[in-house]
């Protein structure tokens, strides 16, 4: 076993890490009290080379491996949740599903325009009455003339609704065949006439990260805007999801990684009954109890990575790792705040924010029971 | 132009040394070492210089193959190559501007940038030994730089005020925080770095001409005293000042 990180792996955790303390950290708490997107910050991580880690220079992407982009996750989340979520979504599910299934011309032509940080792109799969079933999926789209009409809506749809945002990869419904629904993904640019996107406000957590409701009222895109095969849509989303669930797990780790630096430092200066608090086995054991998750997150995340860069199956091992470092974010962020007593309640420290933004990762992308749904399968049962 | 940058391989700020159990050393186990913060100043400057106008930034450091964390870190950021001179004694201030003045000599380098100081012994002084065993002209703890033709027009920071100084190249110049914003390594440039090449030299054999006999932690703070919470307590206050901590 090499555990072993590459020269390049350990230069882009340190360049990233550096980035998110010096550029994010003095912004973040302002930028989540007022629900503020930033897009100077989407700008400098796009400077920097976070969007397309994955993807090939030929179309102005970084060609690295999935282990130096789910650390580059983790470090952004380890300073703030909305930023590791506006990186995170754009490269899984805005970038993956074009680079992944486009054709030559849709590749050439989309891709290098979201590479830069001068444009973002959205995954429209869950609707009103369709999450964690997504073949609940109402929206529907009409072959009628070389031309997809497309009718329906989206939500809670990630960098959906920014001025920045080109358009969005949608799920519809293109038929019924032997009495099944066809689903197909179909692009869908931005100023497209009968496509509306509307920015949701109120979120408890992801705040300076922006969420959609996409409407879709006779929509009318070419037909070759089908991205993918026709019927595809279902395997295509699933395998968009299953890169999606390791950088989601990436902002688990990093939010605990955050929250227990935050309570660890907190503890050795905070002094009570006369000495630190750490020196309170109930501190100290939390604490002990904080990094050993983390640990343990980080190898299986790592090692899902590693699975999926040496071509192996890793779907299994995603969903786990989804599973595991959403929950043990939400343990350690909770102790984090009891550590910091009254003090973690109050918006001036930064573990009140992670304690809120925790909460989406055992919801975005396949709820925990989803993920245990999918684990079982995948075991037996 | 060629322009050298000399970047030395540091303790991170945020850890915490030990002495190593000789007494003279530190202690490297759970060390983790990080690119000089002052080299970095020096490393944009040089790139910034280089694409002003034109030529090549070559960084060099001395010491381990450990060096080439930070040697590749400068590639990342933008400069063109790098040279390893491996060393692995301990060398003194004027033993390591020795060894880099040789490979600056051999660079024919007509420009030099190093920090101001570099953070594990702080001595400050290898940028200018390095000039003065060169024979260049030499302007320290710059905060703004300027190259026209080979005239090269430099600001210091002095009490109270600025310094202007004017001279030409061939120059050292060590770089105080302040002289730029030292960019950060773009993802494109830590790919591109992995195709730049790093060549490894032996260093000039070390010969020192001072030695560390000591090092030792500074005494432990003792934790203050409140005498009182009016004026009435400035009597003794003055008192003791004078006579135990014997400040004034
Ligand atoms: C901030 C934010 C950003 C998002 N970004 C995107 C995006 O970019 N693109 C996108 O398409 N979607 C996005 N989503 C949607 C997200 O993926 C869904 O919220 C999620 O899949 C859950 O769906 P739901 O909210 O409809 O909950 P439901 O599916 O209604 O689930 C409700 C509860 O029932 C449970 N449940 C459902 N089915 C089962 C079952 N079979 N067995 C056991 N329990 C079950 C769930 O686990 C959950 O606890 C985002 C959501 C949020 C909040
Ligand atoms: C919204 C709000 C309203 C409040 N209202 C009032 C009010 O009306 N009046 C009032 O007087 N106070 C009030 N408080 C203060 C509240 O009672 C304190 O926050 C609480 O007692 C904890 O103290 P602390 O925040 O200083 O945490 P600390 O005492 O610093 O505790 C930090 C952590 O160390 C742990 N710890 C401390 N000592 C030990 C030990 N010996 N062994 C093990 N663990 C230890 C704690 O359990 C905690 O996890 C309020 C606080 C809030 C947030």
């Amino acid at each position: 076993m090499d555990f072993n990180h590459t020269e390049e792996q350990n230069l882009i955790r340190e360049t990233v890490r550096e980035f998110a303390e010096k550029e994010i950290k003095p912004v973040a708490k302002e930028l989540d009290e007022k629900a503020e997107f930033s897009y100077e910050l989407t700008s400098r991580m796009g400077e920097l080379g976070l969007f397309g880690m994955n993807i090939s220079p030929d179309y102005g992407g970084q060609g690295m491996d999935t282990l130096s982009y789910i650390i580059a996750v983790e470090e952004i989340a380890r300073i703030d949740g909305s930023h590791a979520a506006t990186l995170a979504a754009h490269n899984s599910l805005g970038i993956g599903p074009i680079y992944y299934y486009g054709t030559e011309e849709q590749k050439k032509e989309i891709l290098p325009k979201l590479c830069t940080g001068q444009g973002l792109w959205a995954f429209g799969l869950t609707e009103p009455n369709a999450g964690s079933d997504s073949r609940g999926t109402k929206t529907s789209a009409e072959l009628k003339e070389g031309n997809w009409v497309i009718n329906g809506s989206k939500i809670f749809i990630t960098n959906g609704a920014t001025e920045i945002t080109l358009g969005a990869t949608v799920q519809a419904v293109t038929g019924v065949v032997d009495g099944k629904k066809e689903y197909s993904t179909i692009i869908v640019a931005q100023e497209t006439e009968g496509f509306k996107a509307i920015e949701m406000h109120g979120k408890m957590m992801w705040r300076a990260s922006n969420t959609a409701e996409l409407f879709f009222d006779n929509c009318t895109v070419p037909e070759e805007n089908l991205l993918g095969e026709r019927g595809h849509g279902s395997r295509i989303m699933l395998h968009t999801l299953d890169n999606g669930r390791l950088s989601i797990a990436a902002m688990g780790l990093g939010c605990a990684q955050g929250a227990y630096e935050a309570a660890l430092e907190y503890a050795k200066q905070r002094e009570q009954f006369g000495r630190p608090i750490t020196k309170f086995q109930a501190i100290s054991f939390k604490l002990a109890d904080m990094a050993t998750k983390i640990e343990l997150a980080r190898n299986l995340l790592y090692k899902a990575c590693w699975l999926k860069d040496n071509d192996k199956p890793f779907a299994k091992e995603a969903a786990m790792s989804k599973l595991y470092c959403s929950e043990i974010a939400k343990e350690v962020a909770d102790a984090a705040v009891q550590i910091h007593g009254g003090y973690g309640l109050m918006k001036e420290f930064d573990v009140e924010r992670f304690y809120r933004d925790q909460r989406l990762l055992q919801i975005g992308e396949g709820t925990s029971e989803i993920q245990r749904l999918v684990i079982s399968r995948y075991i037996g049962c | 132009m060629k322009i050298v940058v000399c970047v030395s391989h540091v303790p991170d700020t945020a850890t915490k040394v030990k002495i190593g159990d000789n007494g003279k050393t530190i202690d490297p186990k759970d060390v983790t070492y990080v690119v000089n913060p002052y080299d970095e100043f020096a490393i944009e400057e040089a790139l910034k210089t280089r694409d002003a106008v034109g030529g090549e930034v070559v960084v060099i450091s001395l010491g381990t193959d450990a060096n080439k964390e930070s040697i590749r870190k400068a590639l990342a950021m933008g400069a063109d190559s790098g040279i390893l001179l491996k060393s692995d004694s301990y060398r003194d201030s004027l033993s390591v501007a020795k060894a880099l003045a040789a490979e600056i000599k051999n660079q024919e380098a007509q420009l030099v940038f190093f920090g101001k100081q570099s953070v594990d012994y702080d001595a400050g002084i290898v940028g200018q030994l390095t000039a003065e065993l060169l024979g260049f002209n030499s302007v320290s703890v710059v905060v703004d730089f300027k190259l026209e033709g080979e005239k090269i027009t430099a600001e210091r920071e002095i009490e109270g005020g600025r310094e202007v100084i004017e001279t030409s190249i061939p120059c050292v110049i060590t770089a105080q925080k302040g002289l730029n914003e030292p960019r950060y390594a773009s993802l494109k440039g830590i790919m591109a770095a992995k195709k730049k090449t790093i060549e490894d030299k032996e260093a000039a054999a070390a010969e020192n001409y001072t030695e560390i006999l000591t090092m030792s932690k500074p005494p432990a703070k003792s934790p203050g005293k409140i005498l009182g919470e009016d004026a009435s307590a400035v009597p003794e206050l003055v008192k003791l000042l004078r006579e135990e901590a014997k400040v004034i």
